[in-house]
């Protein structure tokens, strides 16, 4: 098999890059994904926060993936789905970069490519490489395969709850598990801050009351068959637990979200040289590789926070790789250029927000503090956001807080036990209870399409309730 | 009613299993577990001891020896993971030479071949990652790395096509001798009869043994605890690489697996819970200082996992292989500890010699010693850190059906110690849900049933609500 231009991955950075490339005039791409379906890791981010910048509207990520594989399909760029690259030799001159693929239906086989780009994406940090001691029962999890059995499959993987590490899964399952119905007991972070984004820990936990525990780590892990309780223990400055502090938390599911990982193997075995502080493959500014022809960009060339940020950087990627095909001028490399990840917001924990009438904008991640005052005329006056979308949500959230919520529908007779869905706008804080035993009472058959409506009205809201993926 | 009840599905009761199949006898093997080899079978060192360790004139001395030889050939005929990549025992200072002359000299004893004290400059030209402190090593070519997993599993699999009943989740309770046989009755109700049982309950054999016998037998658990890192420090050293041994064995080791990963470890801590194969921080960080001694830097950055495994110590300094004086065709293989896994092909013919006395029997004339493994398969990567197919993993699934007798289900660990999957960087992060849905698939079962390590370590919850 031959192809211009083989992009290795398609969640949004291949896919990103694979469109801007065919924009760029190279139509013969191939995307090779080891998934059943395009969309990598966004079909299973069914909740907010996607597409701000990308497409100025705030989509869920099943939708945010939809967008692209509807540009992909009406390109018709080809993809390879359940397929795998195993490994990948470099072009020596002569011969074309040559990418080693495993499929279902077809075994092993080569590709020949003239450019290749690198969309792998990452994985997280498990247990063991946390060197938490104590037994292996089951009900240990990365945050991430928790969020693939409830999003994807539909399962639910515990009842009792504590989260390991306050990054934006570990958060963003803190507030699935208890949507679901689970009892969420805490998120520990051994770093006096979080590494998550300001609104995700607004959303997801202070929405909720589950509690954040700053400085404190798990020291220790019972049961012998599946997960009894954890350890946990505060901290000191060197991150070493102080033993007196040590509390037992009894649970039966432990989520670990303590950082992402760069999958570099396959780069390695083209000889990619990777920058120990990213990661991630060394790159010059057009994100190509130090191995001429081989270009990188989304999480497996540093972590990102947003999805958006990934699509604009394969973009970016695509394009230097459709130039160097078309015009088959190798320059000179120039300079290593590490990319930069997005400036971020720390948090700040509601209690230390100088004044009651201050709060945390979740419009974007900018998370602006904002500050609401009353006046003798009961008009209220907002200082303190940046946009619009600051002064429009403070002056809801003090006079009737809504939320959009994102949750799961029972389908029968589809690929999956559930879909996706959303609701088309905020409803009132107090009825996301009664919203979800709403959507839990209900079951669709299959075929379902992104944007049916699944529930009219839902529990009196007038806000009726979407499907956010097919099924 | 059964020739011989092999009590325990460790390596040790599989080992002789599969020997006294090549003989005309009905044979059941009985596990508590709902896999063989759940024991110290999947966490020890996987090393093949080349001998020297073990006094002169001990049942270790020699079963070490004859099981380190045996080895090579058993691992071709059945098809595991085997490399002889030698070991070596390291010595830091002038004063402890004699010690490793005197390892040499009873190595040299009890049989060991091509021993020998290097240098420090023929040391580093060997394995150029040892520490710069490091004066002589003992040597010792004959020194190799087996997959234990796959050692267990083979002979298993060898047994039961020529023969060899296996039953999963039989914990035994009560034994009953009457004139004629053993009655042996399983925490599950039921029963099963045998002219000759052994006993090769692993670090329970003493449990087993009081079932019949009013002879004293203790095993005392000590804890080994082990880190394992990542491929791509696989090749930090080539050698096995001990240091000399203390009166808890032989210490922490580095070595390179036949996988490619890298292990160090074991600790050893005499503990008193049987099920106590919990790490603990203490234990880790003992690990990663004593390794080290040994080599200019330990990866920690690329550690994947840690584990535990618990060795049977009876305290009486050698195995204990014999019928039991008080209860004659009850047979006894406890206390094997180091090196029991070197020993177990030894061990196996050993025992099947001491029942050829108590219950001689014709040879089996339709005895296959060969047994495959499973072939890398050319379907779907389900496994992405490992590439293990979808192909393998179907057929570690119908392996393991096929094993046993007695229905029961599959569980995550059993396929991962079969093919694999999980076993890398990742540590199951992405192939869970798809060795799951696998699972399910074949055994006709749901999703929600499948359990990481046998019953009651169920991974889901049922549906969301």
């Amino acid at each position: 098999m031959k192809a211009e231009l083989a992009i290795v991955g398609g969640g949004p950075a291949g896919m990103a890059s694979a469109v801007a490339a065919y924009e760029k005039g190279i139509k013969n791409i191939l995307i090779i994904e080891r998934d059943k379906k395009l969309g990598g890791i966004l079909n299973q981010c069914i909740h907010h926060g996607f597409g701000l910048h990308a497409f100025k509207e705030e989509l869920t990520g099943p939708e945010y993936a939809l967008r692209y594989i509807e540009m992909i399909t009406e390109r018709e760029i080809p993809y390879l789905l359940k397929a795998m690259v195993l490994k990948i030799t470099p072009a020596d001159g002569k011969t074309p970069h040559l990418l080693e693929v495993m499929t279902d239906d077809q075994g092993l086989f080569a590709i020949e490519a003239k450019a290749v780009i690198l969309a792998m994406g990452c994985r997280e940090r498990p247990r063991g490489a946390l060197n938490i001691p104590g037994y292996r029962p089951s009900g240990i999890y990365p945050a991430g395969m928790a969020q693939y059995f409830v999003n994807i499959k539909g399962y639910l993987p515990g009842q009792k709850v504590v989260i390991l590490g306050s990054g934006d899964i570990g958060l963003i399952m803190a507030r699935r598990m208890k949507l679901q119905g689970a009892d969420v007991k805490m998120v520990v972070e051994i770093l006096p801050y979080s590494g998550g984004l300001v609104r995700n820990i607004v959303q997801c936990l202070d929405d909720f009351e589950i509690p954040l525990k700053l400085s404190h780590t798990i020291i220790g892990i019972d049961g012998i068959n599946r997960l009894k309780g954890v350890t946990v223990a505060q901290v000191d400055e060197n991150l070493k637990p102080l033993l007196k502090t040590a509390e037992y938390i009894p649970c039966d599911t432990l989520l670990l979200s303590c950082g992402l990982i760069p999958e570099n193997e396959l780069s390695l075995s083209a000889g990619i040289s990777i920058d120990e502080k990213t990661g991630g493959p060394v790159v010059n500014q057009r994100l190509e590789t130090a191995v001429r022809g081989i270009f990188a960009c989304g999480n497996v060339l540093h972590v990102h926070d947003l999805a958006d940020n990934v699509s604009i950087e394969a973009a970016a990627a695509g394009e230097a790789a459709a130039d160097d095909i078309i015009t088959g001028v190798i320059s000179d490399w120039g300079e290593a250029k590490r990319p930069k990840a997005a400036p971020k917001t720390r948090y700040t924990p509601r209690a230390n927000l100088s004044l009651a009438n201050q709060l945390v904008c979740i419009g974007c991640p900018a998370s602006c503090v904002v500050t609401v005052e009353k006046e003798k005329d009961d008009s209220l006056t907002i200082t303190g956001n940046a946009c619009p979308v600051g002064e429009e949500y403070a002056r809801k959230e003090v006079t009737a807080p809504a939320r959009n919520i994102t949750s799961l529908i029972r389908v029968i007779g589809g690929e999956n036990n559930v879909v996706s869905v959303k609701t088309t706008d905020g409803i009132p804080k107090d009825k996301i209870f009664a919203c979800l035993s709403e959507i839990g009472l209900t079951a669709v058959s299959a075929p379902v399409k992104a944007g049916d409506v699944l529930i009219e009205n839902v529990a009196g809201t007038e806000v009726n309730i979407i499907a956010t993926a097919n099924c | 009613m059964y020739d011989v009840i092999i009590i325990g599905g460790g390596v040790i009761g599989l080992s002789i299993a599969r020997e006294l199949a090549s003989k005309q006898l009905k044979i059941a093997v009985l596990e508590k577990n709902s896999d063989i080899g759940e024991g110290a079978s999947k966490a020890n060192s996987g090393i093949v001891h080349a001998g020297f360790d073990a006094s002169f004139g001990t049942l270790k001395a020699r079963l070490n020896l004859r099981g380190s030889t045996l080895m090579p050939k058993l691992a071709k005929e059945l098809d595991f993971e085997y490399l002889n990549n030698g070991a070596m025992v390291l010595c830091f200072s002038e004063n402890e030479k004699p010690k490793l002359e005197e390892l040499l000299a009873r190595g040299l004893k009890n049989g060991v071949t091509g021993l020998e004290i290097l240098s420090q400059a023929e040391v580093n030209k060997k394995e150029p990652s040892i520490n710069e402190n490091v004066k002589y090593a003992l040597y010792a070519p004959s020194g190799a790395i087996v997959c234990p997993f796959n050692l267990a599993i083979a002979m298993a699999e060898n047994a039961r096509a020529n023969g060899v009943e296996f039953f999963r989740e039989k914990k035994v309770i009560i034994i009953k001798k009457n004139n004629t046989c053993y009655f042996i009755l399983a925490d599950d109700g039921t029963s099963f009869e045998a002219k000759v049982i052994v006993n090769c309950a692993g670090i329970f054999a003493d449990e087993i043994h009081r079932l019949v016998s009013s002879i004293p037998l203790t095993l005392a658990p000590r804890k080994g605890e082990y880190l394992l890192f990542d491929k791509t420090v696989g090749n930090t050293v080539k050698h096995t690489l001990f240091q000399l041994p203390t009166e808890y064995g032989k210490g922490v080791l580095i070595t390179p697996t036949v996988h490619g990963n890298l292990l160090i470890g074991p600790t050893a801590l005499d503990i008193e819970d049987k099920a106590g194969v919990d790490t603990t921080g203490d234990g880790l960080e003992t690990v990663l200082k004593k390794a080290a001694e040994s080599i200019k830097e330990i990866p920690r950055r690329e550690i994947i996992t840690s584990f535990a495994g618990l060795r049977a110590n009876s305290g009486q300094g050698d195995f204990i292989i014999a019928e039991v004086s008080d209860s004659p065709g009850f047979i006894d293989v406890a206390g094997i500890d180091s090196p029991g896994l070197t020993s177990a092909p030894a061990i196996g013919e050993y025992v099947k010699a001491l029942i050829a006395d108590i219950l001689p029997a014709l040879d089996n004339p339709h005895f296959v010693s060969k047994r495959e493994g499973i072939k890398p398969g050319n379907n779907e990567v389900i496994c992405r850190c490992e590439t293990i197919t979808k192909a393998e993993i179907l057929a570690a699934i119908q392996r393991t059906n096929e094993l046993f007798k007695n229905p029961g289900q599959i569980s995550l660990d059993s396929i991962k110690r079969r093919v694999r999957p999980g076993m890398g960087r990742c540590q199951a992060g992405f192939c869970t849900p798809r060795v799951a849905e696998l699972i399910a698939g074949e055994l006709g079962i749901n999703e929600t049933d499948i359990t990481k390590s046998g019953r009651g370590s169920e991974i889901l919850m049922g549906l969301i609500s």
